[in-house]
């Protein structure tokens, strides 16, 4: 799917299995907390938690913004 | 360690007053069984005993596990070892078996995740337990809104009480057995047998990923563990219970680990093709960071034992390849040959790629055939448990359920018909 | 009664010219033409042409959709059994045409269809999911080996009988994966090619590992402070009850959901279809899944220019690749139209 989109518009995969997003080949990758809940965390408050998922989504959101030639897994 | 399994070939199945074995005639008292059963708090009122026979026009659904019916008559320990009994280590003495005979879990727990079994008819040809004199737990809960964690726990301890309660009962019959002997050498000994064959083990993945999808070793929630050596009679004895709601045709039941056919095949193969040194558990997490971890510990204890080879069993689809995939390239980056056992999700039409995840070290790979391939099941006269849901299961659509009772689904419905512990015979090749 | 069989040919093997007669319009012709005589020879009456299609090579090739179209009305009142195009040979035009109306025909009247090709004939890479190719040698000299083995191909699939593995029927690899019974399980079949990898011994492997293709990355977004953000999972999220029945496993379709003035996720308006995971945390807060609350911060602070009014989902679990690029596809065609910048994809 990611690559559909990614022949047309940029696109940024955010996903906990980095190692299956390389494989299939999507470029820009956010690696991301766990299966269940790749942008959240039970275990954390619901302030706690929203301002993890704030900073996993700036992250892609900068991947979107950084040129890249290659596949690259942003982790900050 | 010796092990022996004490089989007494079950042929039939009736409800009576007394539950044990008496000429390849498993009697159950229903009441009894029925009254263990409801000691649980959280199972409902709501509960039944059935029995399916193989041949019969029966479909059960949504089967949740399988157990065989097994009962330490001698020996440490007994059976399901830290779940409906002691944590004490397990595989040694002699265990009595009801060859033949299954226990089968059902209710709608998580829904989509339980499966078909079907006891005639072509779906039968594609599971196990179509076999097997199946005696069916249907199980409801006692508040129809309790959490599904909850349920799955107490239709698994039941499963599994059933199971030991249905085995001690024959007991007595133990005389008329088929005694089967194994034995497992300490490692000491095992390294310095055969020092002519090449040292190998065997790694097994455990289904882990949450807290529907997994897997009990002694007890222990397998997700929290390192991975970690295990005796394979110890795996005989019930050492490792499933308690996982995933898709019914790749969650390895307790009953294929309690029978794990590689590790039977391996054992029979002992000392003439190879010295079978060990069996490594490893589990399937939800972070990359846990995957990453139990692979490479995985492989780190097979290199610290010295092994020459390793065969490697997956459970479950999608993301675990990356598990199955990353234990196979760090295990060949060690010199550690691999083969692997996995299933396939090529598309109903067989044309897409089978695996999510894959690296060339996997050169030596066997499937247990395709899950997404649709099979039609005709209408049965009797079904066990709820129709419906073939309509919600994994690998059914909402219409899958005709007016008359047949039903069209993937084979990813069917119980344990892709198992990754390759328990069936099926397969696929490419066209 | 014989199995009726329309065959499909070229300019060429019609007779009618090369190069220069090669915008022969589509035609049909009752019986057999050229090289149909020698698969009438090979069927032994088990099969009859009933018709043969001819039609040029660079016609067919200026004018698929139309050429395809008129050959599919033409062939649809003989009633046939099955398709057979070709052989190709290595030539390219024709072996694509051949491809082509297999494919079309396959489609069409789901017949079996069969053609015959040298493996570096373009057709091949481009219709060999979609029809039998037998591998054929690179010229018409091969036309006396080529025939019988399409012809007895052909037999086998109108008589319902099982196919084999591509070395043993003497076709080209179509990439379909077909599940069968073995003799022995496969825990016992993996042990036995175990042992043979461990002894240095030839053995075959039952799936050979997939290459997955690759793109070139998009360059990136210079202004994100006008960009329009869209938000795409794999991870099932949708309206509370799913109401477009997404499969939770192997999914056939995916969501289009408007959350025009939404700005958080909610237990009470959104849920998971997804079947291959636990859903609880999805359930109790799609957010986690599917970021809406955070989006929507970061747009009234001017972080990004806006979040695109819709949300797709779809369910990544069992479901085939080939859909999942059928949705990436029609996805990104809605996106691109909508004036999507770029799009944030999350997986479970």
């Amino acid at each position: 799917m990611v690559k559909e989109i990614e022949r047309e518009l940029p696109v940024v995969h955010m996903c906990t299995i980095v190692p299956i997003s390389q494989t299939v080949g999507a470029n820009r990758i956010i690696p991301t907390i766990a299966i269940p809940h790749p942008l959240g965390d039970p275990s954390k408050t619901p302030e706690e938690e929203k301002a993890l998922r704030r900073k996993l989504v700036e992250r892609a959101l900068k991947a979107l913004q950084t040129e890249i030639t290659e596949q690259t897994v942003f982790t900050e | 360690m010796k092990l022996e399994l004490h089989r007494l070939s079950i042929k039939s199945l009736k409800f009576g007053d007394n539950t044990g074995f008496k000429d390849g005639t498993l009697t159950v008292n229903k009441a009894e069984l029925l009254e263990m059963i409801s000691e649980d708090p959280l199972l409902g009122k709501n509960i039944d005993v059935d029995i399916a026979m193989p041949g019969e026009k029966t479909r059960i659904i949504p089967v949740k596990d399988v157990i065989e019916p097994r009962w330490k008559i001698e020996g440490s320990g007994q059976v399901f070892p830290g779940m409906v009994s002691d944590v004490e280590t397990v595989g040694e003495g002699k265990t009595l078996v009801l060859s033949g005979c299954a226990v089968l879990t059902a209710g709608k727990i998580v829904r989509f995740q339980e499966g078909i079994i079907d006891m005639s008819g072509p779906g039968a040809d594609y599971t196990p337990y179509s076999k097997t004199c199946n005696v069916v737990l249907v199980l409801e809960p006692s508040d129809p809104n309790m959490d599904k964690h909850d349920y799955e726990k107490a239709c698994r301890i039941a499963g599994l009480k059933a199971a030991a309660y249905l085995a001690k009962s024959c007991a007595e019959a133990d005389s008329e057995s088929e005694i089967e002997t194994y034995e497992y050498a300490d490692i000491k000994t095992g390294m310095n047998s055969l020092p002519e064959l090449p040292k190998v083990g065997y790694l097994y993945m455990l289904q882990t990923q949450g807290l529907l999808h997994d897997t009990y070793l002694y007890g222990v929630d397998v997700k929290r563990i390192l991975p970690t050596i295990i005796s394979p009679l110890e795996v005989m004895d019930g050492a490792i219970v499933s308690g996982n709601c995933v898709s019914a045709c790749d969650k390895n039941s307790t009953y294929s680990h309690q029978n794990n056919p590689v590790i039977a095949d391996m054992l029979k193969r002992h000392g003439k093709d190879f010295n079978f040194v060990a069996c490594i558990v490893t589990n399937e997490n939800v972070t990359l960071a846990d995957k990453r971890r139990s692979s490479s510990y995985a492989t780190k204890l097979a290199h610290m034992l010295g092994l020459d080879g390793i065969v490697i069993t997956e459970e479950g689809f999608g993301n675990p390849d990356a598990d199955l995939i990353m234990n196979c390239w760090k295990a060949e980056r060690y010199g550690i040959k691999t083969a692997l056992l996995t299933d396939e999700y090529a598309g109903q039409d067989g044309a897409s790629q089978s695996l999510a995840d894959s690296c060339p070290e996997g050169n030596a790979c066997v499937t247990a055939g395709n899950a997404n391939e649709v099979i039609h099941l005709p209408a049965m006269e009797k079904v066990i448990g709820y129709a419906e849901e073939a309509n919600v299961i994994a690998g059914g659509w909402n219409g899958s359920l005709s007016e008359d009772g047949s039903i069209t689904v993937e084979l990813q419905a069917i119980t344990g018909s892709t198992s990754e512990l390759g328990y069936t015979k099926l397969g696929a090749y490419t066209l | 009664m014989a199995f009726r069989v329309v065959h499909y040919i070229n300019q060429f093997y019609a007779g009618i010219g090369g190069e220069e007669k090669a915008d022969y319009m589509p035609e049909i012709r009752e019986g057999v033409v050229g090289p149909g005589m020698a698969f009438k020879g090979a069927f032994k009456g088990g099969a009859e042409i009933v018709a043969t299609v001819i039609c040029g090579d660079s016609y067919f090739a200026s004018n698929m959709d139309e050429a395809t179209a008129k050959i599919l009305d033409m062939i649809r009142e003989y009633k046939p059994d099955a398709f057979i195009a070709g052989p190709a040979f290595n030539a390219g035009r024709y072996g694509t045409a051949c491809g082509a109306m297999c494919a079309a025909v396959s489609k069409e009247f789901n017949i079996p269809v069969i053609s015959g090709m040298y493996p570096e004939n373009p057709g091949v890479e481009m219709y060999k999911k979609y029809a039998w190719i037998i591998e054929t040698p690179d010229s018409a000299a091969g036309m006396r080996k080529a025939v019988p083995a399409m012809a007895k191909l052909a037999l086998k699939l109108l008589k319902g009988e099982a196919i084999g593995k591509p070395s043993d029927e003497g076709y080209i690899e179509r990439g379909i994966r077909k599940n069968m019974f073995y003799e022995k399980l496969a825990a016992e079949r993996c042990v036995d090619m175990f042992v043979a990898k461990l002894k240095g011994e030839a053995f075959e492997t039952e799936y050979k590992m997939p290459v997955f293709d690759r793109v070139d990355p998009q360059p990136a977004v210079k202004d994100m402070k006008h960009a329009v953000i869209a938000l795409v999972t794999s991870g099932g999220i949708c309206p509370k009850g799913n109401p477009d029945h997404i499969e939770a496993s192997s999914a056939s379709k995916f969501g289009e959901y408007d959350i025009t003035g939404v700005n958080d996720l909610t237990s009470e308006t959104h849920c998971t279809a997804h079947g291959g995971y636990d859903a609880t945390y999805a359930d109790q807060n799609a957010d986690r899944v599917l970021p809406v609350d955070v989006m929507r911060d970061l747009e009234r602070e001017g972080v990004i220019g806006k979040l695109h009014n819709k949300f797709y989902a779809t369910v990544g679990n069992g479901t085939s690749v080939a859909n999942a690029k059928k949705f990436g596809a029609e996805i990104v065609k809605r996106l691109v139209a909508d004036g999507v910048t770029a799009v944030i994809l999350t997986s479970t």
